[in-house]
């Protein structure tokens, strides 16, 4: 993409076809000869590591479209059947659901990297606005990927950011009809959310070619920030920097494997496996942290006009940056004022996507705005004037002076820096999420699915279904398994013979037959678990007014504080258990009497676990009341850790095949990490 | 560069192959559960579970169409005239040559079960029309005979048989 190529094939049919149309010489002048430059350190991979992620969302995304159902009833049901039924679909959906956090990851690296070594400046302008408008594209696209799995996150996400536009004076109501397609987020929304999120990466392809087509243009920039004069300053792009991106990448893949294999649900939110339901709002709307910034900014103006048109701005301010810094020197490497500032900055906004987590009250809302200020402060107010005042230290004359002087390699501890950043979003997000739960915490037990090579306990599943089956089901649906479930791997271990056994005792309502009637049969493997009640009027009804809630996901839809730092030693130690322990506390949790200082409603128990201590559903089980075949104490404890692990195993059936998988990929990526690093080193031997 | 001994060559150049056969191998290996989604999943297999099929309501001389795995089958109670007829042909004279007795169960001869999906490409043949009292494919004429052999057209093959055993003398289990 830089100018005619003068590369010449020898094969003749390429020739025949270079003589046509010059692809493989731009392909090799843009990604074979291409100079550059050799300074270039690892925070340069993430371009490539970001074309990456794009290729994998768009192959898993196209791939989740096949299964996927985009209507308000049914794709709920959709994405778990693609998780539970389709090959490989729970891998499918967890690269795709984490690949867009990395790719934020990825991109929000890309973008700091290029605000330190002010790779925005003449002549690279547009490149750099290009990249911004990726960025909004990506954001728009997160968003709406978001809503498809139309859990109850999905729901009020959509409301409320669309709810934005109704800030607008005069047209804002009309644009929100007109994005919703209705008079509230409804099926016509995810309709047209599900077309553009499939779109929409399309777009961000094509942006992404110019980016790179104005990156080819301008050359790269470099950590020194002098432009390439001579040969000298310069290797190829291949072998150079094709093989020191492969060794970022695969770097990167391990990272992102850890998430997809070990902690697939890390970064997601408990809400979003319980079905969108507009009547409820959650108690605590948090986006994805990826947002958490912007939305902070949002919520600490006090206007609503004035909160959406900050929140927009941080975002387009960036635009301007080519031309609110104007100082000479590139790099802040060289910039010692402009270099502190810098990372006051990326503190603000780690802290203010911390406080995008928190609850918009008290001192979170000072802190917010105080924070709002600093980062527009940062823009509009500290690089113009730093670009006047400031006097920056000389730069080295080439670039090849610089691979000379070896400048500080501090990549690592940058790293680490970072991750433990992230850690802080990431666990400020899940402390959020708890807020809403108020109650103590559980204790941690042990599970024997918790960890690496964790696998489910078969007696422990099979008593849990039995206490299921006798109590449980009597109020409690199980809509997303099947009879046939039983007998899959990795779960309880029934034979198909026990399992069809199960199902034909139950009666399940088929037809209409040929007379038009409808008829009742024995059940089949191929049979949904049957629910208790007919519809969900009829369980409230049955049951106080409050309907009981469906169990098969309920073991992934439960959260409560870990507190700071435990959440950071989950991600190492892949804690992913709070639902079985949640669960298991509440069963044990109930007291009888409450505490004589509690005023309990009218029909409601009190729980020690549950939040607000209130629960309308009756102690459901003590000891003695399901009789154990194999000898275990038929103790409330059991009870409650057994019907825990074969609801883990309901919610997350394929744990045990996932996380086997992890660890032969885990192996291989790290094998392949290791040889990647040699070669490179052989590589970049001939250039030093 | 030029003053490298070839030791030195060859441990590189082994390096070089081992890092990308590596490499290949894990893409080859990534590409498997790409492809392999596309195979039916599990709710679609578990709904292609055996059928039990009550075989009273149809008369002499009558059929029913049922679906199995998203095919239709044809279940035909034959008159003794169309046994007759299917047994009477030199089976050596039919394009894909097979003996009525070999494709309905012993002792329930009158009973034809089919897969009814026109082996040329596909439509499904009409039952009791076309020359041979058997099935009749509008598509491009093929013309079927009351075993469900094909007669005439461009069909290569016989209508299959599928899976089938009789539970009871009056139902059938298909699968
Ligand atoms: S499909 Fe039946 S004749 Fe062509």
């Amino acid at each position: 993409m830089s100018g005619p190529s003068t590369y010449q094939p020898t094969n003749p049919a390429l020739q025949w076809i270079e003589r046509r149309l010059p692809i493989i010489g731009l392909i090799h002048s843009s990604f074979v000869a291409y100079p550059t430059p050799r300074n270039l350190n690892y925070w340069w991979t993430f371009g490539g590591i970001l074309s990456f992620m794009l290729g994998v969302q768009i192959i898993t995304g196209v791939i989740l479209a096949m299964h996927y159902t985009p209507h308000v009833d049914m794709a709920f049901n959709s994405v778990e059947s693609i998780v539970r039924d389709v090959n490989f679909g729970w891998l499918l959906r967890y690269l795709h659901s984490n690949g867009a956090s990395m790719f934020f990851i990825a991109v929000y690296i890309h973008m700091f990297r290029g605000l330190y070594y002010g790779s925005y400046k003449e002549p690279r302008e547009i490149l750099w606005i290009l990249g911004v408008i990726i960025y909004l594209l990506m954001m728009a696209t997160g968003f709406m990927g978001y809503v498809l799995p139309w859990g109850q996150m999905s729901f009020w996400g959509a409301t409320v950011i669309t709810n934005l536009f109704s800030a607008i004076p005069y047209v804002g109501d009309s644009i929100v009809t007109l994005l919703w397609g209705g008079y509230s987020v409804g099926n016509p929304t995810l309709n047209r959310f599900f077309s553009l999120h499939y779109l929409l990466p399309f777009v961000i392809a094509g942006v992404v070619v110019l980016h790179v087509w104005a990156l080819h243009v301008a050359g790269q920039n470099n950590p020194a920030g002098v432009e390439p004069k001579t040969e000298k300053d310069t290797v190829p792009f291949t072998p150079y920097a094709t093989i020191k991106d492969g060794f970022g990448m695969v770097c990167f893949m391990i990272f992102y494997a850890w998430f997809v294999f070990y902690v697939p649900n890390y970064l997601g939110d408990p809400d979003n496996y319980i079905m969108a339901n507009p009547g409820v709002t959650p108690a605590h709307i948090v986006p994805e942290w990826y947002y958490l910034p912007f939305y902070a900014i949002l919520r600490s103006i006090p206007s609503k006009l004035g909160g959406v048109i900050c929140m927009f701005g941080a975002i387009v301010v960036l635009a301007f940056l080519p031309w609110l810094d104007n100082a000479k020197t590139r790099s802040s490497r060289y910039r010692p004022l402009a270099k502190q500032f810098f990372w006051m900055f990326v503190v603000t906004c780690i802290l203010l996507g911390w406080l995008g987590g928190k609850p918009a009250e008290g001192i979170y809302t000072i802190a917010s705005r105080v924070l709002t200020f600093v980062y527009f402060a940062y823009f509009l107010i500290v690089l113009p004037i730093l670009s006047r005042i400031e006097k920056p230290r000389a730069v080295p004359n080439s670039i090849a002076d610089d691979v000379l002087a070896k400048y500080g390699k501090k990549v690592v501890s940058a790293i680490a820096v970072l991750v433990l950043a992230g850690g802080l979003i990431a666990g400020g997000v899940q402390d959020a999420r708890a807020q809403e739960h108020g109650g103590p915490t559980p204790p941690s037990l042990k599970w024997s699915f918790a960890g690496p090579f964790g696998k489910f306990d078969r007696g422990a599943l099979q008593r849990g279904y039995k206490v299921y089956k006798e109590v449980c089901s009597t109020c409690h649906s199980m809509n997303l398994l099947y009879f046939r479930n039983l007998a899959d791997e990795g779960g309880p271990g029934f034979t198909a013979a026990q399992a069809l056994a199960v199902a034909s005792d139950v009666k399940v309502k088929d037809g209409p037959n040929d007379a038009g009637d409808m008829f009742e049969r024995p059940g089949r493997l191929a049979d949904r678990f049957p629910a208790p009640f007919p519809n969900e009027q009829a369980a409230r009804a049955a049951n106080g007014g409050a309907a009981p809630p469906d169990l098969s996901l309920m073991a992934k839809a439960r959260n409560y504080d870990r507190g700071f730092p435990q959440f950071i030693f989950d991600f190492f130690t892949q804690f992913q258990e709070k639902g079985p322990n949640y669960i298991d506390a509440l069963l044990q949790g109930y007291v009888d009497p409450p505490p004589a200082d509690f005023k309990l409603p009218e029909g409601a128990y009190y729980n020690k676990i549950y939040p607000g201590h209130a629960i309308k559903m009756p102690k459901p089980i003590s000891d003695d009341q399901v009789t154990y075949d194999d000898g275990t104490p038929q103790k409330l404890e059991n009870y409650a850790k057994d019907v825990s692990t074969f609801l883990m195993w309901t919610a997350e059936p394929h744990l045990e095949a996932r996380k086997r998988l992890g660890l032969q990929v885990m192996v291989f990526l790290i094998l392949l990490a290791g040889l990647l690093y040699f070669t490179k080193k052989k590589v970049w031997a001939n250039a030093h | 560069m030029t003053t490298t001994s070839s030791a030195e060559h060859t441990r590189r150049d082994f390096l070089f192959v081992a890092t990308g056969a590596v490499a290949a191998v894990g893409a080859a290996a990534a590409v498997w559960p790409l492809i392999s989604q596309m195979n039916p999943d599990a709710s679609t297999i578990a709904a292609g579970a055996p059928i039990e099929v009550d075989l009273a309501p149809i008369a002499e001389g009558q059929d029913i169409k049922v679906f199995w795995r998203g095919k239709p089958i044809y279940i035909m109670n034959r008159t003794k005239k169309q046994v007759d007829e299917a047994r009477s042909v030199p089976t050596a004279s039919l394009p894909d040559p097979a003996s009525d007795q070999s494709r309905v169960k012993e002792g329930h001869d009158q009973w034809l079960v089919v897969i009814g999906i026109c082996t040329h490409l596909g439509c499904i043949p009409i039952a009791h029309e076309g020359e041979y009292d058997g099935f009749f494919c509008p598509c491009h004429g093929s013309q079927y005979d009351s075993s469900g052999r094909v007669r005439r057209g461009p069909a290569p093959l016989n209508l299959p048989v599928p899976p089938y055993a009789f539970v009871s003398d009056s139902k059938i289990k298909i699968g």
